[in-house]
């Protein structure tokens, strides 16, 4: 009976807006506990933030987010069951239970926030649509691409946003569509449009893949907001600030320069900030349900979030991608962590 | 009138109908219009197949562990080669590949012992293949039996994945098929509705939809504690999808079987089950052993459709890699790999149809 009724609801619904219908269950720390892994939602390959390596490990930024939970909740980062997703049923899979945590390359935007039953617990990545120019024609800025013939690929947001630009701006372009990834950068490669568009992470992998990477540079121009983050079920909350927190344990170790190389040297520092990040000064844990070493397993078995970034997209990836918004609000960019106290 | 008494002896067939010069001049050479088509044909084969091999074996890399060892003039098979593993096992743990190779070699002798026509017992070698060796190779992948570590299904994959599917898929579609043919034509009108409807139904759904429903929708409708595994999930709805392909393949091998024999065999006293077990059956399946071959050769290919839901089959597997930074931009050979692979077991199931289809002539072939 209550089945039927939730099928009519949701068929009437016609979409699959299910906020409040998969809350049954709520002790989501318990279960990970009694799991012994932390069940994480990832992509089916995307460069840098989450793709096998080699050997099989996952690897890239998305993925230290698992590996951050799972070190905060059960001391050990290596306790992570990778469930990869599509674009398609990643909701699905977080809603019904299959996943806990959802770090896979995600938008945030208001519709995922306050209709799916989802809540998002910070920001990872602040990612945007650029362009990749050749370095031939001298273009030094997203205004000067009056006119321009531009590589996308189809029925991705990214048309959308390219669209609202050039309106905006009141200038003309001449799309080329394409329908993957690959079949973009060919039709780039080939000079068949002089500009490529994507999201600027998704640039960097792009340009990879050319036959002369360095001919071509990705503008710093950025023409929408695409800030990437893990998303969690609503309705347990302490789930939610567990998998919030693990995030700003890294980004304020960065901020305290606490590395997983010196972290063991950090536990006697004099900084009371990093006293109290490590668990000598309190137990900052206690509210989460954790211990008082949550955030220095994190840190020592994952990094900080710099560590992290460059060993998955920036300077010390193949991706090369600079800081620029994603540094610290230190360094004149976005991210930024309340205090941990 | 003059008699020759004496017969001709056998003569060798004249020069110039001989040889391999003949052959040229009688099948690729004979008139103009037909040598001009084959220099032009020679020529388009020269232009694709010299720089085919130019690139696949001559500027190729073959050895060393990282894209700094490949040149990119040619392919780069150092990336298949350091990914060759888990294009096989998928993310299955690598320390536990002795178990997946334990079953690689089961499933590798069944197949063969069923295939060899000359080695004995037979019978059981199927019952073993059907009742004990699934049980066998889930205890051994799945593990948490007996003191193996427990391998969850979301890191089994690769060529390992797609085997499993695709045995699964055919082991499952055939017996189901072959009743859901049955039904269809029986003169019950309830078994002959369901089936009817059953068939068209997964019949006119595209194989990604139900694969989506089966990923995407039905998690939302089964209450949490009723989760079923993922990898289940796909199995069931490939399976019954791919017997409504199998029923109608076989329900056109019923209808080629003259209504004679069936009546004939009735009037001998032969009960249902009996009429089609030993004389109807036999002829049809033979007959249609080209369609059922077809429809698995489908089926194998179609299992690479279970990528669009985060399952790492041979192909998704090797897609997993192309999108790790370390190795971006190897697209060409990592599909090239995959497509061999596939090509090797569609190209073996082929071959063995024709086989088969030889062996159990009985001279009705036209």
């Amino acid at each position: 009976m209550l089945k039927k009724k939730h099928l009519a609801l949701l068929v009437s619904a016609g979409s699959i807006t299910l906020a409040g219908m998969t809350t049954a269950q709520a002790d989501t720390l318990e279960d990970t506990r009694d799991n012994g892994a932390v069940r994480c939602g990832v992509s089916d390959g995307l460069p840098g933030f989450s793709a096998p390596d080699d050997d099989g490990n996952w690897q890239g930024i998305d993925v230290d987010v698992c590996r951050a939970v799972a070190a905060a909740v059960l001391g050990d980062a290596d306790a992570v069951d990778y469930i990869s997703l599509n674009a398609v049923e990643r909701f699905t899979a977080l809603q019904s239970g299959e996943v806990d945590v959802l770090s896979r390359n995600t938008t945030w935007t208001t519709t995922r926030d306050t209709t799916l039953g989802l809540n998002f617990t910070g920001v990872t990545f602040y990612d945007g649509q650029g362009f990749m120019v050749s370095r031939d024609l001298g273009i030094t800025g997203a205004d000067e691409l009056d006119g321009a013939s531009i590589c996308i690929q189809s029925g991705t947001t990214t048309e959308l946003n390219l669209a609202d630009y050039f309106r905006a701006n009141d200038m003309e372009f001449n799309p080329i569509v394409f329908d993957t990834s690959e079949q973009t950068v060919g039709g780039y490669q080939a000079g068949r449009c002089d500009v490529l568009t994507s999201d600027t992470s998704q640039l960097a992998a792009l340009r990879i893949q050319l036959d002369n990477p360095e001919g071509s540079m990705i503008l710093s121009d950025v023409i929408s907001k695409e800030p990437l983050g893990p998303v969690v079920r609503q309705g347990d909350d302490l789930w939610f600030n567990i998998v919030k927190w693990s995030l700003f344990a890294m980004i304020n170790a960065e901020e305290y320069g606490v590395t997983s190389e010196n972290v063991d040297e950090m536990t006697s520092s004099e900084d009371p900030n990093v006293a109290r990040l490590l668990g000598q000064d309190g137990n900052y844990g206690e509210g989460m349900g954790l211990d008082a070493d949550w955030a220095y397993n994190i840190i020592s078995q994952v990094g900080n979030y710099a560590e992290s970034f460059d060993r998955n997209v920036g300077m010390g990836s193949p991706l090369e991608i600079e800081r620029g918004v994603n540094a610290l609000w230190t360094d004149g960019g976005f991210q930024y962590a309340p205090p941990i106290r | 009138m003059i008699h020759n008494k004496e017969v001709i002896p056998e003569q060798p067939a004249p020069k110039g109908t001989i040889g391999p010069i003949a052959w040229l001049r009688g099948n690729l050479f004979n008139g103009p219009i037909n040598s001009l088509f084959t220099l032009l044909g020679l020529y388009v084969l020269y232009l694709l197949v010299v720089p085919t091999i130019q690139w696949a074996f001559i500027d190729a890399d073959w050895v060393g562990d990282s894209r700094e060892d490949c040149s990119r003039v040619g392919a780069c098979w150092v990336f298949v080669n350091a990914r060759f593993s888990q294009f096989i096992y998928g993310l299955y743990p690598s320390e536990e590949y002795w178990r997946a190779n334990i079953v690689f070699a089961m499933f590798a002798s069944i197949i063969a012992w069923l295939v060899i026509p000359r080695l004995p017992l037979k019978r059981w070698v199927i019952v073993f293949a059907l009742l004990a060796f699934p049980v066998i190779a889930y205890v051994l992948l799945h593990g948490g039996y007996f003191d193996l570590p427990r391998v969850s299904t979301h890191r089994w994959g690769g060529l390992m994945l797609t085997l499993l599917l695709a045995s699964v898929g055919m082991i499952g579609a055939l017996p189901i098929g072959i009743v859901l043919a049955l039904g269809r034509r029986s003169q019950m009108p309830i078994v002959r509705t369901f089936c009817v409807i059953f068939i068209e139904f997964w019949r006119g759904v595209p194989l990604i939809t139900i694969l989506f429903m089966a990923s995407v929708m039905l998690p939302l409708f089964l209450p949490t504690e009723l989760s079923v595994d993922r990898l289940i999930r796909a199995l069931i709805g490939l399976t019954l999808f791919q017997s409504a392909y199998m029923a109608e393949v076989i329900r056109g091998g019923l209808q080629a079987i003259p209504k004679g024999q069936d009546e004939a065999a009735a009037a001998l006293g032969m009960t249902y089950w009996k009429r089609m077990g030993l004389i109807i059956m036999p002829q049809a399946l033979k007959m249609m052993i080209p369609g059922i071959v077809n429809t698995f050769i489908s089926l194998f290919k179609d299992t690479t459709l279970v990528m669009i839901i985060g399952l790492f089959d041979l192909l998704g597997i090797v897609q997993a890699a192309l999108s790790d930074s370390r190795w971006l931009g190897f697209s060409l050979e990592g599909y090239v790999f995959a497509a061999f692979v596939f090509w090797i077991f569609c190209f073996s199931m082929s071959r063995y149809s024709q086989y088969l289809e030889r062996r159990l002539n009985t001279g009705h072939k036209q």
